[in-house]
């Protein structure tokens, strides 16, 4: 029983990192060797594909850019949604429970509705083409998500912690910066995770409202893949190294995912 | 935790609010401007009605969609959330274990989605990837872009690939949440494996289960990228799912009325379900 249950994630594990093996294993590759021949590991060993991204500047430039608008997605949407977090656990008002709903559905929305009329709105208020209009746009899902998750720890903290802090003469500006946040650390870091992976592997509406400036690099994956032919090894190459920001983000994060997830809600 | 009635909180939300209904508000009266007018460009409206609601819902390319769709989401549901269930059970509970497995299944979810429909699509090639010449080297006749039963194979077990490990997190938080006591009494009673799922293990994950499912519905329901990358919809329509056709509709043929009569369809069906969801979640949250 014991060898059993150790090896259910081993399959499972073993089955998901198959596909990025397979990834990683076309990156070192020729273009030669891939169209002609069917090889388990590179036989001839090249970083060649690496090479061109780093000194390719359309190349490195849709990283820097992905970058970019990810990080400035992520502060705003903390920013905004913790005042409106600590709203929701605390108070009663005026249509509370109708508004916490409307905000879950647009994390509902299909990104495909909004994509054309996106496209219209931001170019008609002169912002396409830039990172500002990605990390805007992607707030459509990440605030609502970031509201939820921070309502979740919140509410775990005792209302008697507020009241406390009040009666030892705490404004409620210095009690909400100096006690409620550093409290509820591990649910920003959740909340900050969760808000970057969102708005990093989404695409639809990063690639619709951008062409040259603030172009992600997952668009200039699909659109080398459609003009310059069938570079295998050079689109393998960028989805790698598509793979390592995420995987800084969970090593990081790693002991609070399991404990965030209890705690909050996401 | 009984709240005091403030209606000054309404402040603190305003950032948000202006937020969202920035992002939300003024672009879905945009797709509903189209969905009831006909236009010609240069901001030429006329009035048409529910008409391309009525198209739609009686065109034979929407209902395909839908089923396509309605399938691909009971498929996905019925098999990533007893699996991710499954794998959370026999996940360690402490040492050296429990970070390897956390970070390592975690990492699917944090690639670009148009990656994994790339890496897919290297990884099932029937002559240079693993997957596609395995599966010919054993005997099976597999080409996922020739044969709409091995594309639906495909994208089914990519979705199972990218998204189970969430349905895992969600499941093992859950199970750890339970306090050693339970187990303990179970053990006292002689109660069987089973009987310690149906009756400690089960209950305690309905809450986090709801949210797999909600979430899993939701993305599962909208899927895009990853099909789109993979298969590109084909061969044929074979899986073309909603969001797919609703682009090709929308930005592809830019028949503006029906696709955004098709959006709102779409919309209000994901809403209807998620709200039910909703609901329910609040129901089992207030009973806790």
């Amino acid at each position: 029983m014991k060898k059993v249950k150790w090896l259910v994630p081993t399959i499972y594990i073993i089955f998901l990192m198959l596909p990025i093996y397979w990834l990683l294993n076309m990156s070192f590759k020729t273009t030669t060797e891939i169209i002609n021949t069917y090889t388990l590991w590179p036989q001839e060993f090249t970083l060649e594909n690496y090479k061109k991204i780093f000194t390719d500047s359309t190349w490195y430039t849709g990283y820097l850019n992905s970058i970019y608008y990810v990080v400035l997605n992520t502060i705003i949407s903390v920013a905004a949604a913790l005042p409106a977090a600590y709203a929701f656990s605390r108070y009663k008002f005026l249509g509370d429970k109708h508004l916490f709903f409307w905000l879950l559905t647009n994390r509902m929305a299909p990104p495909a509705v909004f994509a054309l009329p996106f496209f219209q709105f931001y170019s008609s208020v002169n912002l396409f083409d830039t990172h500002v209009a990605v990390a805007l746009s992607h707030c459509l899902f990440n605030i609502p998500l970031a509201v939820w998750i921070l309502e979740g720890f919140m509410s775990a903290v005792p209302k008697e912690l507020d009241e406390t802090a009040y009666v030892d003469g705490y404004s409620f500006t210095k009690f909400f910066f100096k006690i409620f946040i550093p409290t509820i650390t591990a649910g920003i870091g959740i909340t900050m995770f969760f808000c970057f992976m969102f708005s990093w592997v989404e695409l639809l509406l990063a690639k619709t409202l951008t062409a040259v400036a603030a172009k992600p690099i997952a668009a200039t994956m699909t659109r080398t893949a459609s003009t310059s032919g069938y570079e295998l090894g050079l689109l393998a190459a960028a989805g790698s190294l598509t793979i390592i920001p995420g995987a800084i983000v969970i090593y990081f994060v790693r002991n609070y995912i399991a404990k965030g997830f209890a705690l909050g809600r996401v | 935790m009984n709240k005091t009635v403030n209606q000054k909180a309404w402040f603190f939300v305003v950032p948000v609010f202006v937020l969202v209904a920035f992002n939300a508000i003024i672009p879905l009266m945009t797709v509903v401007n189209y969905a009831f007018q006909e236009t010609f460009g240069n901001n030429v409206f006329m009035w048409e009605g529910t008409r391309w609601f009525k198209q739609i819902l009686i065109s034979e390319r929407f209902h395909a969609a839908l089923g396509r769709q309605v399938l691909f989401t009971l498929i996905i549901l019925v098999i990533q959330i007893p699996l991710g269930i499954f794998i959370a059970l026999n996940m360690p509970k402490e040492g050296i274990g429990v970070p390897i497995c956390l970070v390592l299944m975690s990492m699917p979810l944090l690639i670009p989605w148009n990656v994994v429909g790339a890496m897919w699509n290297i990884f099932a090639l029937p002559d240079i990837g693993f997957l596609g010449h395995s599966l010919n080297a054993m005997g099976f006749d597999y080409n996922f872009t020739q044969q709409s039963g091995d594309a639906w194979f495909t994208t089914i077990l990519m979705d199972v690939w990218h998204w189970t490990s969430l349905v895992v997190l969600l499941s093992y938080a859950g199970l750890r949440s339970i306090q050693p006591a339970y187990y303990q009494a179970a053990e006292i009673d002689g109660a069987t494996r089973w009987a310690v799922f149906r009756h400690i293990e089960l209950p305690k994950m309905k809450k986090v289960l709801t949210i797999a499912i909600l979430l899993r519905f939701m993305d599962s329901f909208m899927i895009y990228t990853e099909p789109f990358v993979l298969t590109g919809g084909g061969p044929g329509n074979a899986t073309a799912f909603l969001s797919i056709d609703l682009v090709k509709m929308a930005l592809g043929q830019f028949d503006l009325g029906p696709a955004a009569a098709m959006s709102l369809i779409y919309f209000f069906i994901v809403l209807t379900v998620c709200w039910v969801f909703y609901n329910l979640m609040m129901k089992n949250e207030s009973q806790l």
